[in-house]
């Protein structure tokens, strides 16, 4: 199984996209680039935001180009947003266990203390967003996708507001898991060493043109042009 | 929000309900006559006192507002909430207040005849002119205050340091402002009168105070000249139309002001002169805009305890058709809370309540009797009518709501029925809670359709009052006025304080 880009072709006004690789099955992928580059409409094409003007996006060789987001099987975590402060962080994962109703069924409040131990917030489900520190909310967030039990996870800079302590211990976590549960996950960021540190390998994208997924350490050892310009070696 | 097909259905129920009744009316004008002098006559008043009520209100609101953009004192944060409540003031009280003070035996005629001073007459244009500025008055006031609050304070620093007399600085910072947003004051105002119809049929009246609304409702009930009805109904759209459309040009302001409890710091004007001449305008606005409020309080007392059971009956009416009035028009407003959902809802202000009433009448006839459905009629109409306000409140949140949580609700693969319930309504709950409470408030307190089909039994509470005082059965008047006034304050309080309820959003 594997996430496959076929000629994939994105348009946002007059910027394009273009990617062709294919990222294996429970591999850890750092995007990076620069800003504008075009990372996020990658990430958009995948998760469904934005229909590609031309090519497929397979998973496990099923064409899901045309999936809606909710139907397919990838959930993102964005920069923020990432649930609704109104509803305590129980009723967040109850809604996005059973997105149709939102009403919990029998079975749903172990699974949600299960989760919610696994990002070690066991006794948080009662808490509203606003109760919580930055680290508790991405957290949180991150059991959010846990629970809708995708194989395929994208994350948008989620971690971006937190303290560099806090946002590589929850690099750690979501590694942890991702390995533990087999998980594909696709990292959008902005510091290299987030991508030296998570990352099993890496894609570059440069004013619209996507590379295929390269050995992280490799590539940081002998960078390309763009991105050794980019990360401030002339 | 809602599903598409949701708001489709919701937009062609609107859409029916102004081409419906309009096409009625349109049709029953065909068998009109002619204009009669007395038809002129109304279309001139209903001109000359929007006018006149516009120009009054603006002039009345510069010095007013001025005077709040550059004081502090206590109180004032009151007093400036204080003129959001006209609003939400049933006309048939305000007015009842306005007799209390210049009426004949008011206040200011017992007061100045010891001084030798002629009797003050309120019946006629003068009246009316005097409601309009009451409820009007305040509008303008916060509409300019926002002006003078909008100057960024380093002009006023700036002109300060450059030693800015006040003749300059009037030139140069604030005659700009106001050259800017007074014309839209005045549309605005000079729109919302003239479609006046509760304080013409209180304090107008007669062939020289007649305003065509008033002369709808007259053709109505005293002649029952349909066609008559019809087309100075078609006249009444067109005029407001046309207002709409240039008040819509030249309006350059939101009408839903923020941050008005703050005051902008001035070196200019400590002068004494200054200080009491603004003292003097906030003194005298505050008693034109509060002894009425007052004297309907103190007046209406003592009436409570003898309302009897008509008036209770009505009240049940007024309570009725304001819950259908709010539930109908926020079934409305949801689906609707989008720009062109907003377009659509200002046609609530462009056509008056009698033209829809009548079109309603019309179509309703050859089924059944249009009397017997009167309650019905009314909830439909002032739900209508409370339309766009309902929309100006909650489209900006609700646009807010679909930009902040579109994706994750996409992400989540969210149905419809699931947004709406567990995302869309709680986070719109404060301003729901607000437009619920307007709406309930605006109905309860409404004095138009209603006039045109009940018969006593199905009195609402405004007509009950306008009927008590026909009877000139003044204490049961007031007494009956002040339930309307507690009845509407506390539909809009218990509405906009369960938007409220909860952890905040």
């Amino acid at each position: 199984m594997a996430l496959q880009l076929d000629s994939i072709l994105a348009c946002a006004g007059d910027f394009e996209l273009a990617a062709d690789l294919t990222v294996p099955e429970a591999d850890r992928v750092a995007v990076v680039g620069a800003s504008g580059s075009g990372k996020s409409t990658l990430l958009d094409v995948i998760a469904g935001f934005r229909l590609p003007e031309r090519g497929t996006v397979r998973w496990a060789g099923r064409d899901i180009t045309r999936l809606p987001p909710g139907t397919r099987p990838v959930s993102i975590l964005f920069q923020d947003t990432n649930l609704f402060p109104h509803l305590t962080i129980r009723q967040n994962l109850s809604l996005a266990l059973n997105p149709a109703t939102g009403r919990r069924r029998p079975g749903d409040a172990e699974r949600i203390d299960a989760v919610l131990e696994r990002v070690g917030l066991a006794g948080f489900g009662g808490r509203y967003l606003a109760e919580m520190s930055g680290g508790q909310q991405s957290r949180a967030a991150l059991a959010r996708v846990l629970i809708q039990a995708r194989p395929v996870v994208l994350l948008d800079e989620p971690f971006a507001a937190l303290g560099p302590a806090l946002k590589d211990q929850m690099l750690d976590l979501v590694a942890e898991i991702a390995e533990a549960e087999g998980l594909t996950v696709l990292l959008v960021s902005h510091d290299p060493d987030d991508a030296k540190r998570f990352a099993r390998t890496v894609i570059v994208v440069e004013a619209g043109q996507v590379t295929a997924p390269r050995d992280t350490a490799a590539l940081f050892d002998n960078p390309p042009p763009g991105l050794r310009a980019y990360l401030g070696g002339g | 929000m809602a599903p598409r097909a949701v708001s489709i259905i919701a937009a062609l129920s609107v859409i029916g309900l102004v081409i419906g009744p309009v096409t009625a009316v349109v049709l029953r004008a065909e068998a009109f006559s002619g204009f009669r002098p007395a038809d002129w006559q109304a279309f001139r008043f209903t001109l000359v006192q929007a006018t006149l009520s516009a120009l009054l209100s603006v002039a009345f609101a510069v010095p007013l507002a001025r005077a709040l953009a550059r004081r502090d004192f206590i109180g004032r944060g009151l007093l400036v909430a204080l003129l959001g409540a006209p609003f939400i003031l049933p006309v048939i009280v305000a007015v009842l207040g306005l007799l209390a003070v210049f009426g004949q035996t008011g206040v200011l005629n017992r007061a100045l005849s010891p001084l030798g001073v002629p009797e003050l007459q309120i019946y006629g244009l003068q009246g009316v002119l005097v409601a309009h500025v009451f409820f009007n008055l305040p509008l303008a006031t916060r509409l300019i205050l926002q002006g003078w609050l909008g100057i960024p304070a380093e002009q006023f620093r700036l002109a300060a340091t450059l030693g800015m007399g006040r003749r300059a600085m009037w030139r140069c910072i604030e005659w700009p402002m106001l050259r800017r947003l007074v014309p839209g004051a005045f549309a605005v105002i000079f729109v919302i009168c003239l479609s006046s119809f509760a304080v013409a049929l209180t304090l107008g009246g007669g062939p020289r105070a007649t305003t065509l609304e008033l002369a709808i409702y007259q053709s109505m009930r005293f002649d029952f000249d349909l066609a008559r009805a019809a087309v100075l109904g078609v006249v009444q759209i067109g005029l407001a139309l046309s207002a709409g459309l240039i008040a819509l040009r030249v309006t350059s302001v939101p009408v839903a002001a923020k941050g008005l409890d703050r005051h902008a710091p001035r070196w200019d004007t400590a002068g004494r002169m200054m200080v009491l001449v603004d003292a003097a305008w906030i003194v005298l606005a505050a008693l034109f805009l509060l002894t009425p409020l007052a004297m309907v309080v103190l007046n209406g007392v003592a009436g409570l305890s003898d309302l009897g059971t008509s008036v209770w009956q009505s009240a049940g009416h007024s309570i009725l058709v304001a819950l259908g009035s709010t539930a109908l028009c926020l079934l409305w407003a949801l689906p609707l809370a989008t720009r062109w959902g907003e377009w659509l809802g200002l046609s609530g202000i462009a056509l008056s309540p009698l033209v829809l009433g009548i079109g309603l009448f019309l179509i309703v006839r050859p089924f059944a009797n249009p009397f017997d459905l009167a309650l019905y009629v009314t909830a439909t109409v002032n739900a209508f009518v409370s339309l766009p306000f309902v929309l100006r409140i909650l489209r900006p949140e609700a646009e807010t709501i679909r930009a902040e949580y579109g994706r994750l609700r996409g992400a989540l693969g969210l149905s419809g029925w699931a947004w709406l319930w567990w995302v869309f309504l709680p986070r719109l709950k404060r301003p729901l809670g607000f437009g619920a409470g307007l709406t309930a408030a605006l109905s309860m307190g409404d004095l138009g359709v209603i006039a045109l089909f009940a018969d006593p039994d199905r009195a609402t509470l405004p007509l009950k009052v306008y009927q008590l005082m026909g009877a000139y059965r003044m204490d049961q008047a007031a007494g009956a006025a002040l339930l309307l006034l507690l009845l509407s304050l506390g539909m809009f309080w218990l509405f906009d304080r369960g938007g409220r309820v909860g952890p905040a959003a």
